[in-house]
Order: structure tokens, then sequence, then C-alpha cells
């Protein structure tokens, strides 16, 4: 049964969309997927792109974003949910397809399915979470955690002699023809939120333009894998993930449709 | 040469072309794949043919991105199938087991060429037990069908998609680099033939007032994994009750029974005449479902045929299968080529004089 929202005479502002389920997210607090959930969510909504948004989860924190999403959706193999989108969309070319996936799916395991997604131009959105850490299975190594830093597998710091640099690839799509739309930010701030959702806006809309992918990076926290406090992982975040993945746009229409 | 509308039209054919046209009739919408030899020429037919006649075809990255691709619009609703041979196979174990548990309909076709690793271009029959053991991780079947003839390379295409669609599983036609690249005279349906299905899983977008859809294979919880995986074991025994299909040639007074599939069976043909014209009791069994195995049938042949001789083009796969069902009533022999090499109907009428020669020296 659901009861009418108590408003004490005020005029309610702000509300969960429906395109929001009402289960209660699994994620720890102080992640940033769920607000990043909600803002795409938001957008899918305020453009009533519901009945034809398709989303692809992947496997990571948010291999259940489908019981979050009031979207239709399917759940890939690791690393191969853009490869997945692509196979949705192809046949259904009038939806709005989107991908999310972590660093893990997205930049080591999936690294091929993303680099020829792009360059293939698919005319999906990518949400790409980086935490710099796997964050599922208890804190791992990932392809894009910082030199020094200390994981589950590197426990003495990343060191690039053995196991190599932080992979930037948000950059070595950016490089592509098939990249329509690049961009990096953040969700540790409100400003930071709104021009995610000013991103996410845009990326749903250029769909419609069939002119390539568009990208989004999220650089986000991951308290219980750093080992930190949710402030102090927003703190740690500004201060080394920052520098390394500046946020930003990195390509935009403009540059590419003439 | 001229089309009618409607009715079936009669072509000299590649068995890997005749398969890409069989499946365009079929109402084929996407197609993802990856070159390999020996069966690029249905990537290579689709590339020249879908564009005109409406549909997807796209050269993916990798075998790996391909099933994905598959999988993505399979759950989208779309007729869908991917092909490739043992190296490429291998590569898409993933997504078949995949899809087998998100209960996908889609085609796979493997033409077969002799292994392991990178092993060699010539046809073989080496991934039998790949086929129809599961192949992927998990307790999964697909359905395998093995053509012998570049007619049933087209026939079966048909065949799969309506099995697939009815049952809501991955099918694989199991064919090999010869009926891959041998021309055939073959008879193909027209096209529009097979019905399409109403797919209400479908992700095609959330309805106002529908709950939304999901496909998955995940589901954390072992009471509801369970469930998942008793409700693909009714479906297998299901599949295993209505969807054995064999052919049988001269078994009623057979002494000796041939079993082979696919390319094997073929040449079993020729070494039966051969060995009847010698005044050999010989009989042969064609499993045509591999998956699901024709065991029944092995039980009432054995009351009657004294020994059997399992003909493959590997190491001794099916084989197994066949002792299996025949449960130790009868002798099962065997004879294999592997790596490529095709056995000669004189070779198997050799060995079928061998085995009744040491059967008659051990009664």
């Amino acid at each position: 049964m659901k009861l009418p929202p108590i408003t004490n005479g005020f005029e309610i502002v702000y509300k969960k969309p429906d395109t929001l389920t009402d289960t209660p997210m699994h994620y720890c607090p102080g992640c940033g997927h769920g607000v990043v959930h909600r803002v795409l969510m938001e957008v899918v909504d305020e453009m009533k792109i519901q009945d034809k948004t398709i989303g692809v989860a992947p496997v990571g924190c948010s291999v259940f974003a489908y019981n979050y999403m009031n979207v239709d959706m399917q759940e890939a193999a690791h690393g191969r949910a853009t490869a997945v989108a692509t196979g949705i969309k192809r046949v259904l070319p009038d939806r709005f397809v989107f991908t999310y996936q972590g660093d893990g799916d997205l930049a080591a395991i999936g690294t091929g399915e993303t680099v020829h997604t792009v360059n293939r131009g698919e005319n999906i959105l990518i949400v790409f979470i980086n935490n710099g850490v796997y964050g599922m299975t208890g804190g791992q190594m990932a392809p894009t955690t910082l030199l020094g830093m200390k994981t589950t597998t590197s426990p003495y710091g990343r060191e690039a002699a053995s196991a190599g640099f932080p992979l930037k690839i948000t950059n070595l799509i950016t490089q592509l023809p098939g990249a329509l739309y690049v961009t990096r930010q953040a969700v540790h701030e409100p400003n930071a939120v709104r021009r995610l959702k000013k991103a996410v806006r845009l990326a749903f809309e250029y769909q419609l333009l069939k002119k390539g992918t568009c990208f989004i990076e999220v650089v986000s926290n991951c308290p219980s894998g750093w080992k930190m406090t949710p402030q102090e992982s927003n703190k740690w975040m500004e201060e080394n993930m920052f520098p390394m993945y500046p946020l930003g746009d990195l390509k935009v229409p403009s540059q590419t449709m003439n | 040469m001229e089309h009618t509308p409607g009715t079936s039209e009669i072509r000299l054919m590649k068995g890997n072309e005749a398969l890409a046209e069989a499946a365009i009739r079929a109402g084929l919408q996407a197609y993802f794949g990856y070159p390999i030899t020996p069966q690029s020429e249905v990537l290579e037919y689709l590339a020249v043919h879908m564009p005109k006649r409406g549909g997807v075809v796209l050269q993916a990255e990798s075998e790996l991105a391909a099933i994905n691709m598959v999988f993505g619009a399979a759950g989208a609703g779309a007729r869908v199938m991917t092909s490739s041979s043992g190296p490429g196979i291998s590569l898409m174990q993933e997504g078949i087991s995949y899809m087998a548990s998100a209960e996908l309909p889609c085609l796979i076709v493997n033409v077969q060429r002799g292994g392991p690793g990178l092993g060699t271009i010539q046809p073989s029959q080496g991934d039998y037990f790949q086929a129809t053991k599961g192949g992927g991780h998990g307790d999964y079947h697909m359905i395998v069908l093995a053509p012998s003839s570049v007619q049933e390379m087209a026939d079966f295409v048909f065949e799969s998609f309506r099995l697939a669609d009815k049952y809501l599983t991955p099918v694989m036609i199991l064919s090999d680099g010869a009926l891959g690249q041998m021309m055939e005279k073959v008879a193909l349906p027209p096209e529009g033939s097979l019905p399409f299905i109403e797919k209400p899983w479908a992700t095609t977008g959330k309805k106002p007032g529908q709950k939304r859809r999901i496909i998955t294979s995940l589901f954390m919880q072992p009471e509801e994994m369970e469930e998942v995986n008793l409700r693909l074991q009714t479906k297998y025994r299901l599949i295993e009750k209505q969807e054995v299909r064999y052919e049988a040639l001269e078994t009623d007074d057979a002494e000796i029974v041939l079993v082979a599939f696919g390319l094997a069976a073929r040449i079993c043909e020729k070494a039966l005449t051969l060995a009847r014209e010698k005044g050999f009791k010989v009989g042969l069994l064609r499993p045509i479902s591999l998956y699901p195995f024709p065991s029944k049938v092995f039980a009432s042949l054995a009351t009657n045929a004294e020994m059997f001789l399992v003909v493959e083009m590997n190491a001794g796969q099916m084989v197994e299968d066949v002792k299996l069902a025949v449960e130790g009533k009868r002798p099962v022999h065997f004879k294999g080529r592997m790596g490529g090499m095709i056995p000669s109907p004189e070779e198997i009428l050799s060995e079928i004089e061998t085995v009744i020669e040491n059967e008659q020296v051990n009664t």
C-alpha cells in the first residue's frame, strides 16, 4: 500500500522519480553509485524516455543496478556490457541504450569491447565509474589504481615495474573518431552532481543524432575498498584521483560535427 | 535462377553459403561474427546479402564480443545467430553459458576444424564433447543438430530457430569444414516461411503500467539458483523426450551397426554399400540430434545387432554416449581419424572386416 507523503502543508519539490525502484540499495555508506544511479534515472524521467530506455548492468559493485533502475535491463558478463549494448542498439536503433560499468569491467577485462564499441561509434551511452579499485570482490587492484596505492593485491602499493601504470582509458578512447562526447565528472559535492546531470542529459540527447558514442567517466570513491570514512575518501579522491583523472570535457560534439 | 516466392528454390551452393541463405530466408534479423576458416563464407555471404534484404551484419572484434552481441540482440527479441569454428567457439563458451542460464534463443554454428589448439583448417568432429556436454561453466545443454549434407545445412537453420524459440535456448548446428566447403544441390525453403513468435520477456523498453523486464543469469541466493537449475533441467528432460532425431539405414537385419554423425555418416553410407556387396549385414545409425542423444534407439538395436562400430573424426567422443546407451549389452568398437584426417569408405570397410573377425575369434 502506498501512503501519501507527509508534507505538513509544504510543497514537495524533491522526490524519487518513477524511474527508480523502491528497492533499498546495497551500496556502502558514502559510495558514489547511488548518486550516479539517481542522476541517470532522473534524466530518463525528465526526458520521458523510460519506455524507450534499455540499460546494461556490468559485473562489479553495480551488478544489481537493474534492481534499482526501473527500466528494461540486461545483465552482461564481466567486461561485455558494451558488446551486449551493441547487440541491443543494432536491433532496436530507436531506443536509448546505456551501459553502466566499473573500472575493472570496462578498463581491464572489457578493454577490447570498450575500445571497439567506441571505435564503431555505437550510438550508446557508456557510464564508467572509476574508483581505482575492485570493490565487489573486496578491494583488489584495478587498472586505474594509482601508483603507490595499496590494495589487497598490491599490498605494498602499486609499482609500475610489476603492475604497470594507471590506465587513463577515457583519454585513450577520446582519440577514436567514433567517440562523440567524452567527459569526466564526479559526484563528491552538489555542484559536481549538477554538472554530471547536465552531461548525462546531453549524452542521452546526443543518442538521437546517431553520430557516435557518448562516454561519461565518473571519478568516484570507495570508502570500503580504500579503508577510509566517506569524508576521508572524498578528500583523498580530490587530492590523489583528480590530479591523475582531471575533471572536465575531453571531447564535445562541436569539435567532431562540422 | 528464377525464384517464385512461396516455393523452394533449387541451387548449387557451398554448405556455408546454403546455411547463410537459409538463415536469411528463416527471418534472420541480426548476425554477429568473426572470420575464421573454414566458416568465413557465412559472414561473407551475409555481408553481401543482409544489407539488401534487411537485417544487421556486424563483424565483431572477437568471437567473445560476437557472442555477447548475440546475447544483447537475443535479449532484445531478435532472431539472431553467429558462426565460427573450434578456436572461436571456445571463446564463445562464456556467452553460451550465460545465454543458456538467461534462457535466450539463438543459433550458433560450429563449422568444425581439427584441434586441439590452433589445430588445422581441415574438417574434424573434435568438438562433440564441447557441443553436447555443455562446453562452458555450469549445468546446461544446447540442442545440437548435426547435418550431413548441404541440404541439411540449410534445413537445420529453420529447425534450429524453431527449436530455439520453442525452448528458449541456444541451439548449435555442429557441422565441419568439408560440409561447409563442399558444393551440392540444395532446395532452399521459401523466404518468410518461419513465423515469428511473441517474446513477452524481451527488453524492448518498459511499457507504462507494466513491470520492467530484466534479463540476467545472476541469482545470488542458492535457493533461487537451484530453482533456475531445476527449471533448466526440466526443460532438458522435455527436450530429451520430444526432440530426438536420428536416421536408421538398413538396421533391420544388421548384425553390425555403424554409428556415425555428420560427414562421418556420409562416408559410412558408402562403406555400408561396399560391405553389403561383400555380404556383410551392415546397418547405419546416424544421430542427427547429438543433444538430445538418441539413446533409446540403441536399446532396441542391441537386441538384434551383434555389435556396434562407432566411426568419428576424433579420438572417440560420441562413442562414450553410444556405450552408455548400449549398456554393455553388445560390444561397441571405435574407429577414428583425427587432426583433420577423413576416413575413407575402404578404411571403414576394412575396420568392419577386422572387428567381425576379432569378435568371431573371441566367441
